[in-house]
């Protein structure tokens, strides 16, 4: 392509260049670091792929033992859903001052709140159950308490982005209509955000069905605890099993759940 | 005189809430309170309780927690390296197979129905299962090491990022798509040049947010062996040597909160 063709010069890219070659230099940097450090050995199993997929997903349905087995399994996920429910609820009511305080349109120190709330999502959600159970003790306790901060830091922020998009008109009316404090929250701000708030609340719910299946591997309750345990004893036909109570019951409430939210919202 | 009590009396029988929003909406609150009795006393954390156990938790890392063991910051420091590698190798080969995937699972681009609905239904039971029972089960694979924690969590955030960008290549803008096709452009043309520019940094923006998810799971993943700072987590906990906990604690606080502050700066950029 000559000139002529192009009038118009071409831009100046050379800083974009320069952008690329440098994030092209850490990547590299990065890959190079992962690829040489990480010890990846494979170190397969005595028995084949083949057998142990044979005894996770296909024994369990025809070995009596695992069978008479599944009411005490199907009792720890009961268990598990219990300590997500309860923590999830505590969340979900903590967090609503939390939200207020951590809103740019009710908080005037909403830089504070929200750097607590990030404060609390940067922790794993095993650190809290760590810091619990060896507080509190073993059990369920102590994985509704982890759970319940825990949950704080995602729903505090949510709550915070939902207060702060509400339609401020419908307060200045109810306060020009001599509405007080108490009425404006009641109801101006309540019908605007209850939708959103239950709909995180549930949504965030669903993540913790998953996490307290998790917990239960620091001794927070729940169907973790006998899911390791099977695993070291390298009974996989009791593993496959829980496996496949897990998968159904956190898809089946992944499926209400999401009835129930697009109802609301 | 009689009329004052009258204009009251109107305004008394519309109520500012229906009736009707009235009943079912205590028909909720009652629901969700009778699962919470429900849910406390199967867990015992009534409360009462949470709010006692709080305190306790307080002192409990006010004495066994503090003071940090600072001497055990190297050991520490070669573990996150560890986490880290484990959550980068495995966002990236996350990113690279989700891509495939995710334009299979959008109805403009893949016209076929049963395809379609297969391999959303596939992600869908993909992102049932968490992160550390995958591991479980890829160590029953692959045996005990970092080559678990990597495949556990490729799976992981497969799931994720599929659903994420196969989401946004269902919402993009259908002109240009329109265009390439009607000038006679095949399926490959039509992402190359019609998709691509337009997904492009979502693409990106979302594998970075996988990787902050990663890198929080992959501390987990070194309690059932999968390799990283879970693994030396586990060991000082099991020895109750709480200084070497609290540093291990305090120092994964840090780097995630680095990790996400840096990805969150360079997501606010891309989009």
């Amino acid at each position: 392509m000559s000139k002529a063709n192009h009038p118009l010069h071409k831009p100046n890219n050379t800083k974009l260049k320069m952008q690329y070659a440098l994030i092209g230099l850490i990547m590299f940097v990065l890959y190079y670091i992962a690829l040489t450090m990480t010890d990846l050995t494979y170190r397969g199993s005595s028995l084949s792929p083949g057998t142990v997929f044979k005894r996770l997903f296909w024994d369990p349905f025809f070995n009596p033992d695992i069978q008479a087995k599944v009411p005490t399994y199907i009792g720890y996920m009961v268990e598990t859903l219990a300590i997500a429910y309860a923590g999830t609820l505590i969340a979900a009511i903590l967090a609503v001052p939390f939200g207020f305080l951590a809103a740019r349109n009710t908080s005037r120190v909403h830089h504070v709140g929200k750097g607590i709330l990030n404060g609390i999502r940067a922790f794993p959600e095993i650190m809290f159950a760590i810091i619990f159970v060896a507080s509190v003790g073993m059990g369920p306790y102590a994985g509704v308490l982890a759970i319940g901060i825990n949950s704080i830091g995602m729903l505090g922020k949510l709550y915070a982005e939902v207060i702060e998009s509400i339609d401020m008109k419908v307060l200045e009316a109810l306060k020009a209509g001599g509405a007080n404090r108490l009425q404006t929250i009641w109801y101006g701000v309540i019908p605007q955000v209850i939708p959103e708030f239950s709909s995180y609340a549930i949504y965030r719910f669903e993540i913790d069905v998953r996490s307290s299946t998790i917990l239960g591997i620091v001794g927070a309750g729940g169907i973790g605890a006998p899911l390791i345990i099977a695993s070291m004893q390298r009974n996989w036909e009791a593993v496959g099993m829980m496996l496949i109570v897990i998968i159904v019951v956190v898809t089946i409430i992944d499926i209400f759940s999401a009835q129930i939210r697009k109802r609301i919202v | 005189m009689a009329k004052v009590p009258e204009s009251k009396k109107t305004i008394a029988t519309i109520p500012i809430v229906p009736i009707r929003a009235k009943i079912v909406m205590s028909n909720i609150l009652f629901v969700v309170l009778a699962f919470y009795f429900l849910s406390a006393y199967v867990t015992q954390a009534y409360p009462n309780r949470f709010i006692q156990g709080l305190p306790i938790a307080l002192e409990f890392v006010y004495k066994d927690l503090f003071p940090p063991n600072w001497g055990y910051t190297n050991k520490v420091l070669s573990s996150l390296v560890e986490t880290w590698n484990i959550a980068l190798l495995a966002t990236t080969l996350a990113a690279i197979f989700a891509l495939p995937l995710s334009f299979l699972a959008s109805s403009n681009i893949n016209k076929n129905a049963v395809l379609y609905q297969f391999i959303r239904f596939f992600l869908n039971i993909i992102r049932t299962i968490p992160e550390l029972i995958l591991a479980v089960v890829l160590i029953a694979f692959i045996g005990l090491g970092a080559l678990a924690g990597v495949g556990a969590l490729f799976i992981f955030s497969l799931g994720i990022l599929a659903k994420l960008i196969s989401e946004t290549i269902e919402a993009i803008d259908p002109n240009p798509l329109e265009a390439i096709r009607a000038t006679g452009g095949n399926v490959i043309q039509v992402i190359w040049y019609g998709v691509m520019p337009q997904l492009l940094p979502h693409y990106t923006s979302y594998s970075l947010y996988v990787l902050e998810i990663n890198v929080r799971a992959s501390v987990v993943l070194g309690f059932v062996g999968a390799g990283g700072i879970g693994l030396i987590l586990k060991h000082q906990l099991a020895l109750f040597n709480f200084a070497n906990v609290s540093t291990i604690v305090l120092m994964t606080f840090f780097a995630v909160t680095i990790i996400d502050f840096i990805s969150n700066r360079v997501r606010e950029r891309l989009v």
